[in-house]
């Protein structure tokens, strides 16, 4: 408390009485919210039940989304609900950030320029509706919006829950989430590079490949199974290699992710986890064309991709855990040189006959991590912090390229902090005091300057008013 | 300058609701934290301290069972049957005899099992330690595990091969004891006196229906079912037979309810071999002189079956 009053004092007294009142509004507005969380209102359980800090699941939280949404004892039937229960929930983020992106390219001074701006915002739109249809058949929808309102399904499965009375068996059919134990739809960040997890998107510069892309949710069909305490967890899905996108835009080709893990109680410690993971998969360089534009669907040509790593979640005891996500990526040379989505435009070559890759054309790869710390002070105020780093380890063109890429293009670090403060803890809303900052740094993506590229960092500082109901 | 003044001011807001958090934790804390806080459970070879806890019961049992354990959570008012009151100290799930406080296994068990047909999930995930600590926790909340100690286990015999004369004897127990008053004749919570049932806090309780469910209240296994209607549901109107029901008759009694569940059994097999019909509490050979029905419970009506 003393150090805190020091550094209080060490800060001009305006600002802390502006943060003050902040807080103090945050605090004396925090009533019990009439609306219900769904799945908190269903089972009268807090947020904190199921949460680390929402939307982060804690252990208990994911045995119950293993579990289809059940809690696997009879109130899991919907006859036990109130008339007044509500199963929708909307989450939606008011904020004040401030953007700052370094080396814009601009048509005035010396073309160069960072740009800084500021003010009041929202975020998207979360409509989120799940649960069970009937005893062991279970459902999500999330449609979702940006902050412009234009929707889309993010979510939109159902799930056959412990086939045969077994829970090694259940089956998920939809658009999904992969089994990613750090979820990046559970994130704890909010800003525009710290509310998505880097090492889930990367693609080297110039790279086409969409396709293997962790972090978005994909079409598909899951096999997922657990033991009844959810200590073992594996899950095998086999996925359109669409990125997530209806409608069978690409062409025919598939991918697997496959996720397995274990975890140990460790006594005081609390119970660690770790697991694997592997993404496999192949996806179209070739399109024919009608006016010179590719056709949706005739997708052909498919060459490989895989992302493959190591996933821990360790706790120490009740405040402090420790989240780390390690990741090896390849990407098949012709994805390297700019073949892939060119339906959607991230690719800008067309693989037709005849087409052979330049001299020097390697398959582009590169290691990442992720380490993820929290510091829980109590269920209703958790601190967390990130780094990412990514390395490029071969370029797409490599030494004997007419144009050989730098080592360490494209490599990014990226560093973030924050905290979530929930005024009040029911089981009908939940309300967070969002504050975070954000930095990222990638190596090579700016504007040439004379002859050679430069580096971009970028930065966030994000207060945010973060409620569901 | 700039940037450095909104890193600033992060730094500061944070200190803020660091410090605000303390005063707001403070507030809402009504119970004196500290008294009994000492409390400690051992569970095999773990020791459990309730001021360990502390932490994981505000994150995941203050909702329902309230900041002080009185079961005046949150979520009360929605729940049936409503939390338990550990600041009474009674419980349902015992291995002892009822009237007395059930021993750190028993609530450790409690824990990890859940309770079917009420709003308590299984808390599996938890770590062996920390259920310790959760027990240790719920103890300190009541003044009688200041001042008792938890009462002796009860005695059970090995479990006897199941028999068709096993089960046939069971049907026996069930109607000589008048099980079926509260559970009705074919055991689906039906019985004359179900519609009167209320615990101890005098709020309507359902007799439990053995048809719709696999799991018992307290546990799963043949010797948690004997142990239920042995040592009594403590707050419910489920009596302890003890006093009625030998050791070995309760056993039968095991082997016929087990007959009526739902799932594939070698007692329900036996049933339907026997041709079991549901009891008829009216039938002559079903009036035995010794036993008595919970003194609590009168039939509130003819039991289904009978003739006028």
């Amino acid at each position: 408390m003393r150090m805190v009053t020091q550094f209080l004092r060490g800060r001009k007294p305006s600002y802390v009485s502006l943060a003050l009142v902040v807080v103090f509004l945050v605090l004396s507005a925090s009533q019990r919210a009439n609306a219900l969380p769904a799945f908190a209102r269903k089972y009268g359980l807090r947020c904190s039940a199921c949460h680390e800090s929402w939307p982060m699941l804690n252990y208990f939280g994911q045995k119950f989304k293993d579990n289809g949404y059940q809690l696997m004892n009879d109130r899991d039937a919907p006859i036990w609900q109130n008339p007044g229960y509500w199963p929708i929930t909307l989450r939606i983020v008011p904020m004040w950030h401030r953007v700052s992106t370094g080396k814009v390219a601009v048509d005035t001074g010396t073309g160069v320029q960072r740009i800084t701006t500021s003010g009041f915002d929202v975020s998207g739109l979360d409509i989120l509706t799940g649960g069970t249809l009937e005893k062991n058949i279970s459902f999500l929808l999330v449609p979702s919006s940006d902050n412009l309102g234009s929707f889309h399904l993010e979510s939109v499965n159902a799930r056959l829950d412990n086939l045969f009375g077994s829970p090694w068996l259940n089956i998920k059919m939809g658009k999904f989430e992969l089994d990613n134990l750090l979820s990046e739809k559970r994130i704890m960040g909010l800003t525009a590079n710290g509310g998505i997890y880097q090492l889930y998107h990367f693609s080297p510069v110039g790279d086409g490949n969409i396709f293997g892309n962790m972090g978005d949710n994909q079409l598909g069909a899951e096999l997922m199974g657990h033991s009844s305490n959810d200590r073992t967890r594996y899950s095998a899905a086999l996925l359109s290699t669409t990125g997530g996108n209806p409608g069978l835009p690409y062409g025919n080709a598939y991918t697997g992710f496959f996720a397995a893990s274990q975890a140990f109680d460790t006594g005081k410690m609390g119970v660690d986890r770790i697991g694997a993971y592997a993404m496999i998969g192949q996806a179209p360089t070739a399109y024919l064309t009608t006016g010179s534009s590719p056709i949706a669907g005739s997708g052909m040509g498919n060459k490989s991709f895989h992302r493959e790593g190591l996933i821990g979640q360790f706790y120490f005891g009740q405040h402090f855990d420790l989240q780390v996500v390690t990741q090896h990526g390849w990407d098949s040379a012709w994805f390297g040189q700019g073949y892939g989505d060119l339906i959607g435009g991230a690719a800008g070559n067309n693989n037709t006959p005849g087409t052979t890759l330049p001299a020097g054309s390697q398959a582009p790869t590169w290691n990442g991590v992720l380490v993820e710390p929290h510091y829980i002070y109590s269920p209703q105020l958790l601190f967390f912090g990130r780094y990412e780093g990514i390395r490029m380890s071969r370029q797409a063109n490599g030494s004997n390229s007419a144009t050989p890429s730098a080592k360490n293009l494209g490599n990014i670090s990226t560093y973030t902090i924050g905290y979530r403060y929930n005024p009040f803890m029911t089981s009908r809303a939940g309300f967070a005091l969002h504050n975070e900052y954000n930095w990222l740094h990638q190596d090579g993506t700016g504007p040439m300057i004379g002859l050679s590229t430069t580096n971009v960092n970028s930065s966030e500082l994000l207060l945010g008013f973060d409620f569901d109901f | 300058m700039r940037t450095s003044f909104l890193k600033g001011s992060f730094g500061v807001t944070a200190a803020a609701v660091l410090a605000l958090a303390n005063i707001s934790w403070g507030q809402n804390t009504v119970y004196q934290e500290n008294q009994w806080m000492e409390m400690q459970s051992h569970i095999g070879k773990f020791t459990g301290h309730a001021a360990a806890a502390k932490s994981d019961y505000r994150r995941y049992c203050v909702g329902c069972h309230g900041e002080i354990g009185d079961g005046n959570g949150e979520n009360f008012p929605w729940l049936d049957p409503k939390p338990r009151d550990f600041t009474l100290g009674v419980f349902k799930c015992r291995s002892t005899p009822t009237g007395t406080l059930p021993t750190d296994e028993d609530l450790f068990n409690t824990i990890a099992r859940g309770l079917v047909t009420s709003n308590m999930p299984q808390w599996n995930t938890f770590t062996n330690q920390q259920r310790a600590d959760l027990v240790a926790y719920v103890k300190h909340f009541s003044a009688r595990f200041q001042n008792e100690k938890p009462g002796e286990p009860i005695q059970i015999p090995p479990e006897p091969e199941i028999t068709a004369d096993r089960v046939k004897a069971g049907q026996e127990v069930f109607n000589r004891v008048q099980c079926w008053k509260c559970h009705g004749v074919e055991g689906r919570g039906n019985g004359p006196s179900a519609a009167t049932l209320t615990d101890d806090q005098s709020r309507p309780i359902l007799a439990y229906n053995f048809h719709d469910e696999t799991r018992f209240k307290c546990g799963t296994s043949d010797v948690d079912l004997y142990k239920i209607f042995m040592t009594g549901l403590d707050g419910t109107p489920m009596p302890s037979w003890s006093d009625n029901i030998k050791p070995d008759e309760a056993w039968d009694l095991v082997f016929y309810l087990r007959s009526l569940q739902p799932m594939k059994s070698k007692e329900k097999e036996i049933a339907r071999q026997l041709g079991l019909k549901p009891v008829n509490p009216n039938a002559p050979a079903a009036q035995p002189p010794a036993a008595q029905p919970p003194a609590t419970q009168p039939p509130a009506t003819q039991p289904p079956g009978s003739q006028p």
